[in-house]
């Protein structure tokens, strides 16, 4: 069982109990625990099911590397699935349950699947979905569905705050072990600027831990190693230029220096005020990363039991919290650091029942062990741990053999150590280059390879374990060197200071072991964990070297190894190694898998952070749209905006509303808020020269006080926007763009300005949001300005397509006789402030002659039914001017324009091309939007051959019936033909082509 | 995420302020191109492993286009510089040169 030590223990407060719940079961801890301790504390080995053949599973490491124990945590709107509970500090009040069982952690029905384990190889997936193809849908991906996924999702929206963070530093240090803290401190004295981060609540990493094996052995600068930290510290803190951040984890670095950094605010304290999480948005010049190294799990039959653990981890538990993995120990090992381990839990009073050392003839610290009357036989293996829900006793026979058991002991926790790997994901996450250490049997960052900057230098410096140095002094003066090179690098001086002295035990080199033992039978492969997390298992990769697969990448793919929630940290290198073996070549030959952000993962919440709810996207307000809030307006969102798509009234439907708005501006006066639309002032001696190259139409010949209709395209000659043109004077338009359109056009304005014609005296500004503008339309709409009076509006004053400022009922205002209706209209702007009072004042003056307010669906159905187009309905990015029957709009005269070169290209000219008609169903029906025109016969790829299809369709109230437009092959020659278009509802919907113009042909109404 | 100094404002710009505008120093053909040059012009870009010129803008801060002279394989930045001219100016050929040696681009270098 594991318990509470007497001893030992420096991170907890043994005077402060907390109380917390697993799985309903109420348990104490200690101030200071990890939720993975104080499991441990009270027995609680089991902690969850692996992925798929749902064994039961243990904690296995002490921190980010942990596989098995991961925990839903939380409840509510706080419940967060996949909660590492190495990771995980304790709270009063925890609630944690665990994940990938059911009915209950003990009793598992899914556990069924480690029968069937033989049936289940790599690749099953794979091999077993592919045919018969119809079961895929209902038998297969539903059978995917209910096995995939490990926690459950929340169900409430999550009730904490996130924020982002930005920072901009010389020098960012990742980890706050020795390392780490020792190049800050070299890095600082330079005057560079420098954070440090550390993802743990913690500083001084391992160091402290592993000393506590051989105290008398380990100082640096003559003193014990936790004062050498703290006065570290110390120094570091007193420093102006240093900023240090625990519980802050370097999760990516990406080019140019930039590194998310995540940092755990309230997770340990949930009820604190502030944010939970925030993603640091780093920018760095040089990036020293401290990362340290990660232990190797050895792979053995049943090392997947709960109770085997890494033997750092074990030594953790027991010196930070006074926490013994187990009564009886096994220790094995290829190394001497797992000495460590069996040395502290020996004078803890633990039992080490055995040293299990591959090694021929042991290491350094083996007369240590067998000074304290340990057990320590060399040249032996683990043969096979047995056990059910935990391990029970251990099978010991010959490295060199092939399985057969010399020995069985009973215990209760295996401490396995495989050597060292550096975490060296920061170093390659920017495309640092790793090489092989034969001595060490790890990858490390290659110095020849770093990533790069911008400065064409590396910009990540690796240090200490990271960088693969071992021993406490060769650490510390690599860390000095890294902490000079990055001040060399930043402040152009490197600090005239010596790296520290440090001594510590000497250790003997490892051996590596990959598999044990080496020639282990297949029926113990088969039992031989890789990845525990999702069960992937020496023999899934021998399988997989045997079925062809070469390539790591896909290798790891094909078996999911590494492909857990801990990517691969535990499994990474044994894995390879034995698809080295399997393959029969050196495993720098084999090479890793891509190490890709996070680090370890990062809350949905800190990666949205402030943008959620009404901040996600910032909503564009007219001045009128407090009035159309409290009128009624249904919305319809147009970019930014919210637009009333409508006024339903009490009782109405909406479609009800738009018939009525769209029968009245007709028949007496509506009103439309039409302040969105585009206005781009476009100002100098060549404006009229810019606009000529930039519309199809000539606009230098508009005489100041005149309109005219524009038509823009880019240079691939697809038409892009439209709008009204209003010359101001002799160097200035007005430039009206669609809704949409304002920002674009005003940005493809500046750059042929900028990057074309940079010599043309032009300027450009958006003024868009500077004036409220509001249509007046409808027969009514000269008596209510006469009745507000002011201007002259009359026919001879101000004709169709003129301008004129002016005052209108007291209200400066410019006023634009344009019509996007086909009614009398006037387009009137006013400065945005006064746009709510001049509605007003036009609401209350029409009310006289019936003015009612219209929205946007209104509009639409007047200009169908006058046949204008609408950008984005009649267009879609591949439509020319010419496909809608604008030659009109098209200047023949100007040698150029955007798109003119375009609109020549073969396709272009092609008579085939689709172009625009009006439909009109047979039965007065509407036709379905988009609806496609099929013709007779089939494609080359034995498709129906279609013919056309529907851009804009509705009920017009105006003519009682439905009215469409559409783009028709060589439609405008086949008026009078009825087309076929099939509904989605299984309709067949045939509609007449005519003329696109459906009402007052010859613009009576609006030329009044 | 890349870094670029705007030279017309002078901030060091997050590539998050910047939008890309692809190759710079194109001829812009008109009415009068061949097919075969228009159609270069709209469609054929370079597409090198080293050294390119690009077109930026930067969108979130001045509203200026710019170009830059950097590397495709190690994001090494030579330099940016106005968008209102038809070729990389001599100073940032010099950087480019002193680092790629033997570099040269449409016959300069
Ligand atoms: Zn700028």
């Amino acid at each position: 069982m594991s318990t509470r030590l007497p001893t030992l223990g420096r991170l907890i407060d043994r005077s402060a109990p907390v109380k917390f719940r697993f799985n309903d079961r109420h348990m104490q801890g200690l101030q200071g625990d990890t939720l993975a301790s104080a499991l441990l504390a009270n027995d609680q080995m089991l902690v969850g099911r692996s992925f798929k053949y749902h064994r039961p599973r243990g904690i296995v490491a002490y921190g980010a590397e942990e596989p098995n124990a991961l925990v839903n945590l939380g409840h509510g709107a706080r419940l967060e699935p996949n909660q590492r509970a190495t990771t995980t500090e304790l709270f009063a009040g925890l609630r944690a349950t665990s994940q990938n069982h059911w009915p209950s952690l003990e009793f598992d029905i899914g556990a069924i699947n480690a029968r069937l384990s033989r049936f289940l190889p790599a690749g099953f997936y794979y091999k077993m979905f592919i045919h018969p193809r119809p079961l895929w849908k209902h038998v297969y991906e539903p059978f995917i569905r209910q096995s995939a996924g490990l926690g459950r999702a929340p169900r409430r929206a999550d009730a904490d705050r996130y924020e982002h963070f930005y920072h901009h530093t010389d020098v960012l240090v990742v980890g706050g072990g020795l390392a780490g803290l020792q190049a800050a401190l070299t890095a600082a004295q330079s005057g560079a600027r420098v954070l440090v981060i550390e993802q743990t609540a913690h500083w001084g990493g391992r160091a402290p831990v592993d000393v506590t094996a051989d105290p008398d052995r380990s100082h640096v600068n003559g003193k014990p190693v936790d004062t050498f930290v703290e006065q570290t510290l110390a120094a570091l803190r007193a420093m102006d230029n240093v900023t240090l951040r625990t519980r802050l984890m370097g999760a990516g670095v990406y080019d140019h220096g930039y590194v998310l950094g995540y940092e755990r605010l309230g997770d340990h304290i949930p009820d604190a005020d502030g944010p939970r999480h925030r993603l640091w948005r780093i920018r760095a010049r040089r990036i020293i990363t401290a990362t340290g190294a990660i232990e190797r799990p050895l792979s053995f039959a049943g090392n997947d039991l709960p109770g085997v653990m890494l033997a750092s981890a074990m030594r953790d538990y027991a010196v930070n919290h006074a926490v013994a993995a187990g009564r009886r120990v096994v220790v094995a090992t290829n190394n001497d650091d797992a000495y460590r381990t069996a040395i502290v839990l020996h004078d803890a009073g633990i039992e080490v029942v055995r040293i299990v050392d591959a090694r021929p003839a042991g290491g350094l610290l083996t007369d240590d062990a067998r000074a304290r009357g340990i057990r320590v036989e060399t040249d032996r293996a683990i043969v096979r741990v047995k056990g059910g829900r935990r391990v029970s006793k251990v099978q010991i026979g010959s490295q060199s053999g092939t399985g057969g058991a010399l020995d069985e002991v009973a215990c209760d926790a295996v401490a396995m150590s495989g050597g060292w790997s550096p975490v060296v994901h920061l170093w390659s996450h920017c495309g640092g280059k790793l090489l092989w250490d034969a001595a060490g049997a790890f990858f490390r960052p290659d110095p020849e390879r770093p990533p790069l900057g911008a400065d064409g230098a590396g910009f990540v410096l690796p240090a200490g374990a990271a960088n693969g140095e071992t021993d406490m002094a060769s650490v510390l003066r690599d860390a000095h060197a890294a902490g000079c090179a990055a001040a060399q690098a930043v402040a152009g001086t490197a600090p005239d200071t010596a790296a520290p002295e440090a001594a510590s035990t000497p250790e003997a080199p490892l051996d590596p072991v990959w598999l044990m033992p080496r020639n282990a039978r297949a029926d113990l492969r088969a039992k031989t964990w890789l990845d525990f997390q999702n069960d992937v298992k020496v023999s899934d990769v021998q399988l997989a070297a045997q079925e062809g697969y070469e390539s790591v990448e896909h290798t790891k793919r094909y078996t999911t190894l590494g492909m857990a929630t801990d990517q691969g940290k535990l499994s990474n290198i044994n894995g390879l190694a034995i698809l080295s073996d399997a393959l029969g070549q050196p495993i720098p030959a084999t090479g890793t898998t891509t190490f890709r952000p996070p680090y370890t993962p990062v809350s949905m919440g800190a990666i949205a952070g402030e943008a959620r709810g009404p901040v996600f996207q910032p909503l564009r307000r007219t001045p009128m749209h407090g009035w159309h809030a409290e009128n009624g307006a249904h919305w319809e969102p147009v970019g930014h905006w919210r637009r009333p798509y409508a006024y339903p009234r009490a009782g109405e439907s909406v479609h009800g509303a738009v018939m009525r708005e769209v029968t009245n501006t007709r028949a007496n006066l509506g009103l439309l808020d039409a302040s969105t639309l585009g206005k781009i002032v476009v100002k100098g001696p060549d404006a009229g020269r810019f606009l000529d190259m930039l519309y199809t139409n000539m606009m230098s010949t508009l005489k100041p006080g005149r309109c005219r209709y524009g038509l823009m395209c880019n240079e691939n000659g697809f038409l892009m926007d439209d709008g009204v043109v209003a010359r101001i004077d002799e160097n200035t338009f007005l430039c009206h763009t669609t809704t949409g359109g304002a920002d674009h056009i005003h940005a493809h304005m500046e750059e042929w300005l900028q990057t074309e014609w940079w010599d043309w005296k032009v300027h450009v500004a958006n003024v868009t949001e500077q004036y409220a503008q509001i249509a007046v339309v409808g027969p009514k709409a000269r008596q209510v300005l006469e009745k507000l009076g002011g201007m002259d509006v009359s026919a001879d004053k101000l004709p169709f397509m003129a301008w004129a400022d002016g005052t209108i009922g007291g209200f400066d205002c410019r006023v634009f006789r344009i019509s996007f209706s086909g009614e009398l209209s006037y387009e009137i702007a006013v400065p945005a402030g006064r746009g709510m009072a001049f509605w007003q004042a036009l609401v209350d003056a029409g009310a006289d002659f019936g003015a009612m307010p219209y929205g946007t669906e209104a509009l639409h159905i007047m200009r169908a039914e006058k046949g204008f187009i609408m950008i984005g309905d009649e267009t879609d990015g591949t439509v020319i001017p010419q496909d809608l029957g604008l030659d009109w709009a098209i200047s023949r005269k100007k040698a150029d324009y955007l798109g003119k070169r375009a609109q020549q290209r073969r396709h272009m000219v092609d008579p085939d091309r689709w172009k625009l008609v009006g439909l009109e169903t047979i039965d007065g029906s509407v036709l379905p939007d988009g609806a496609y025109a099929v013709g007779s016969g089939r494609n080359a790829n034995r498709q129906a051959v279609t013919e056309g299809r529907v851009t804009s369709t509705y009920h017009s109230p105006t003519l009682g019936r439905g009215i469409a437009m559409g783009l028709v092959r060589g439609g405008p020659d086949r008026m009078g033909e009825v087309l076929t278009f099939p509904g989605t509802d299984g309709k067949i919907y045939k509609a007449r082509i005519v003329d696109p113009v459906f009402f007052d042909k010859n613009g009576d109404k609006q030329n009044v | 995420m890349l870094t670029l100094r705007c030279p017309v404002c002078g901030i060091d710009a997050d590539e998050t302020e910047l939008s890309p505008g692809g190759e710079a120093h194109l001829t812009r053909f008109g009415p009068d191109a061949s097919d075969d040059d228009f159609h270069d012009y709209l469609f054929t870009r370079e597409n090198p492993r080293g050294v390119h010129f690009e077109r930026w803008r930067h969108s979130y801060g001045c509203g200026k286009w710019f170009h830059a002279a950097r590397c495709t394989v190690t994001l090494e930045v030579f330099g940016t510089y106005s968008a209102q001219t038809t070729e990389p100016p001599a100073g940032i050929r010099a950087v480019i040169a002193e680092k790629r040696p033997g570099w040269s681009w449409r016959g300069l270098s």
